[in-house]
């Protein structure tokens, strides 16, 4: 029991993955402002990308770049001494989607400003019912 | 890796994520969220991603936050939630 106490606490970083993530899921369904679910949207993608560089932690393991020995003509490499790179580049292009995402959701945001004259979500609802009620 | 730097930085994390979206007002929204994804980069670069790191301080910290402030400012500022 106390074994697996130990091991469900030596997790943190995935359950700080699952809070973030559940963060951002209530703030995109239960929240009115569609800025607010803008930023939902964003605290979902950052916890997806900190689960991926989590899973390419080691211990005991450094940065992902070679040391250059002086007067060393051979080098010999140990894999598990670094850090794994492959989530981190993946990331890295996850972070540039993101950005991209969250340019177009803020001009989707503005025109939807633009047209009805607010963000919230139920006031916009209304709006659109009673122009269709009219018609 | 130092888990107590960790722990505090994820701890710091969580309350500046709760701390965005519980604000009414969306220039302190789009500060915080800024603050929040600041500490995530401080939180890449304890966890050993450099890269990542780097990428988010500029793009997420500084781009996304110069977006939302100037999307608030072309919007409404207030909200009810």
């Amino acid at each position: 029991m106390d074994d697996m106490i130990a091991i469900i606490l030596s997790k943190y970083n995935y359950w700080t993955v699952i809070t973030l993530m559940m963060i951002g899921l209530y703030a995109m369904i239960v929240k009115n402002n569609l800025i607010k679910k803008i930023i939902g949207m964003n605290i979902f993608q950052t916890s997806i990308i900190l689960f991926y560089v989590s899973m390419g932690m080691k211990k005991d393991a450094t940065i992902p770049i070679l040391e250059h020995h002086p007067g060393m003509q051979e080098h010999v490499y140990h894999a598990a001494d670094y850090i794994n790179p492959l989530p981190h580049v993946l990331m890295l292009t996850a972070i540039v989607v993101s950005v991209a995402t969250l340019g177009v959701a803020l001009s989707l945001a503005l025109k939807v400003y633009d047209q009805y004259g607010t963000l919230e979500e139920d006031e916009i609802n209304a709006k659109i019912r009673k122009a269709s009620v009219k018609s | 890796m130092i888990w107590q730097v960790e722990f505090i930085i994820l701890f710091l994390v969580i309350i500046c994520g709760i701390a965005a979206l519980w604000v009414k007002d969306l220039l302190s929204a789009a500060i915080l969220f800024g603050a929040y994804s600041f500490m995530m980069c401080i939180l890449w670069a304890v966890m050993g991603a450099v890269d990542v790191a780097f990428t988010e301080a500029s793009v997420g910290a500084g781009v996304s936050t110069i977006f939302f402030v100037a999307a608030v400012f072309r919007t409404s500022r207030r909200t009810k939630d």
